[in-house]
């Protein structure tokens, strides 16, 4: 039984079919709309690719894998007893169990924020909703911080909706990117048409008969606009693992075998807080790729398999006002980092706490137009790198950081004062033939 | 004018030389740009879904997918058949 039809559950329902040919597996979902790709919803909005693209799998793929879907909430889990008790007053008995229920956008209490035209994006519901309120908006205002925030604006932008983007502090996303990159994006936005606003905070949404009419502001100014966009972080969708007596935390505590306080109840996703050696506390992200590793990984040891998590490092590559975006492992040293991200108060889709943590290590930077790389150097390894622009690196640092390849020969020349540094990475990443046939990180090592 | 018609021809055959499309399967998020690019209809979004090179012979290795996709997951790669046409050319 698996709850969620997200790319954990249902990478958890592919690998459980593939051991398991007989077995029952039942998905139960909250979301009208199935499986689809969660990421390309931003693409959607953006007008890049229509939807029914989004949706990867056929009917045809899900009776051939004998899955079955149930559109309804599920209530509350009785793990002693296995079973399920659905919204409508069914139970359901299970074997094994798998929560992987996502994370939802928060929304900030201020007055207002549940007026008509306030959206937030989460779901293929959500998008088609920004879709429609966008055809009677001329303006509108986003609030909130990371890759969701600009989703919001770039996606309102595409719609035609002209745009007020407010940030609480001087400068886009502080938790993740240093000042030079944050002020690449906000030229690309400003010259996007964008009305970027700093140092602002939106103490009240204004409306008319239950409908948006503007925003009023700290500075005591009102930005007329018909849909306020929220991006403020996600939270784990935990209530349910919660109020069945699982040991919750941000997120469902999960060891790395993706188990839960309760040997049969699974968890994987962006729902599921993974502890591992080097997280001992915890940790938490909402990216695609580690989601189904997760699901997969859950899904073999709910198929008898023990199989334990390989985490891979921290990676998407996203795109920023245009502007391509690789962000590797830890790259959380910005020199005003004691300041915590006023934008949000957790991570966004797309992102992970790794990103924000300060690595043992010195910074080398490189900048030239519109193309940045900003690279952690440790002592053997490089611990985190920042790619915007041009991605030709993007792959190789993504492997040199993951296989945590020795680079203390070339850290001295990479440490120089004005190192031509994406040549020195270039000419090292050719030079060892063996690191460009890479393992794929993302297939789960069986035991 | 005409450097500009020799340099598309150039890419063309560098293109060929480089012989396929390759996924990374690990970046690939399945939003289906990929697939929607291609003028040929090649589902292109599930040779990345499984990690398998684009081999199909409608393949005009025309480079659209590599170009559309937003997480950078596609490259074009020599294969071995195409390293040793090169070499007979050359």
């Amino acid at each position: 039984m698996i709850v969620g039809s997200g790319a954990a559950g249902l990478s958890a329902a592919e690998v459980i079919r593939k051991h398991e040919p007989k077995a029952g597996i039942q998905i139960i979902t909250e979301d009208p709309y199935g499986y689809y790709s969660r990421p390309g919803l931003a693409y959607y909005l953006a007008k890049e690719v229509p939807l029914e693209a989004l949706y990867p799998y056929t009917e045809g793929y899900y009776r051939k894998l004998d899955l079955h879907f149930t559109k309804e909430h599920v209530a509350r889990i009785n793990p002693a007893e296995h079973v399920l008790h659905l919204a409508g007053g069914r139970i359901m008995p299970y074997d094994r169990l798998l929560i992987a229920t996502g994370a939802t956008a928060s929304r900030p209490d201020t007055p207002g924020i549940n007026l008509e035209g306030v959206v937030t994006l989460d779901s293929l519901e959500d998008t088609l909703h920004i879709v429609k309120l966008a055809r009677h908006s001329s303006s509108a205002v986003v609030i909130g911080g990371g890759i969701t925030a600009l989703e919001l604006v770039e996606g309102f932008t595409a719609l035609g909706v002209k745009t007020h983007y407010f940030l609480r502090g001087d400068r886009y996303w502080n938790a993740v990117l240093d000042e030079t990159e944050s002020r690449m994006v906000e030229e690309r936005l400003k010259e996007d048409g964008v009305i970027v606003h700093y140092n602002i905070r939106a103490t009240e949404i204004l409306g008319r008969k239950n409908k948006v009419e503007g925003v009023r502001t700290d500075d005591g100014k009102v930005t007329p606009c018909q849909l306020v966009g929220v991006a403020i972080g996600i939270r784990p969708h935990k209530e349910l693992a919660q109020n069945s007596g699982l040991i919750v935390r941000r997120g469902v505590l999960v060891n790395d075998h993706q188990m839960t306080s309760d040997p049969d109840i699974f968890s994987a996703g962006d729902v599921a807080q993974v502890i591992d050696p080097d997280h001992p506390d915890g940790l938490l992200e909402s990216l695609w790729n580690p989601a189904q590793l997760q699901g997969t990984v859950a899904g073999l040891n709910m198929a008898g398999i023990t199989t334990p998590l390989c985490r891979p490092v921290a990676v998407n590559v996203t795109r920023l006002a245009g502007l391509v975006t690789t962000i590797i492992g830890q790259v959380g040293g910005a020199e005003d980092k004691g300041k915590d991200d006023r934008d949000t108060n957790s991570i966004m889709r797309g992102d992970s706490e790794e990103w924000r943590e300060v690595a043992n290590a010195v910074v080398a930077e490189t900048h030239g137009g519109h193309n940045r790389l900003r690279l952690y150097i440790g002592e053997r390894t490089i611990a985190g790198a920042l790619v915007m622009g041009d991605q030709g690196l993007s792959r190789p640092l993504q492997n040199l950081i993951e296989r945590q390849i020795n680079i203390r020969e070339l850290r001295p020349r990479l440490l120089e004062p004005g190192a031509p540094i994406t040549e020195l990475i270039n000419n090292f990443w050719n030079s060892i033939p063996r690191l460009r046939h890479p393992v794929n990180s993302y297939a789960p090592k069986v035991s | 004018m005409f450097g500009s018609l020799f340099k598309s021809q150039a890419q063309k055959h560098q293109n060929l030389a480089q012989g396929q499309v390759v996924p990374e399967p690990g970046r690939c998020v399945q939003c289906g740009i990929c697939s929607y690019s291609c003028p040929a209809g090649i589902d292109v979004r599930h040779h990345a879904l499984l990690g398998m090179p684009v081999n199909d012979s409608r393949c005009l290795t025309c480079g659209e997918c590599i170009l559309r996709c937003p997480r950078g997951v596609l490259r074009f790669e020599q294969s071995e058949l195409t390293s040793l046409l090169t070499e007979d050319l050359h």
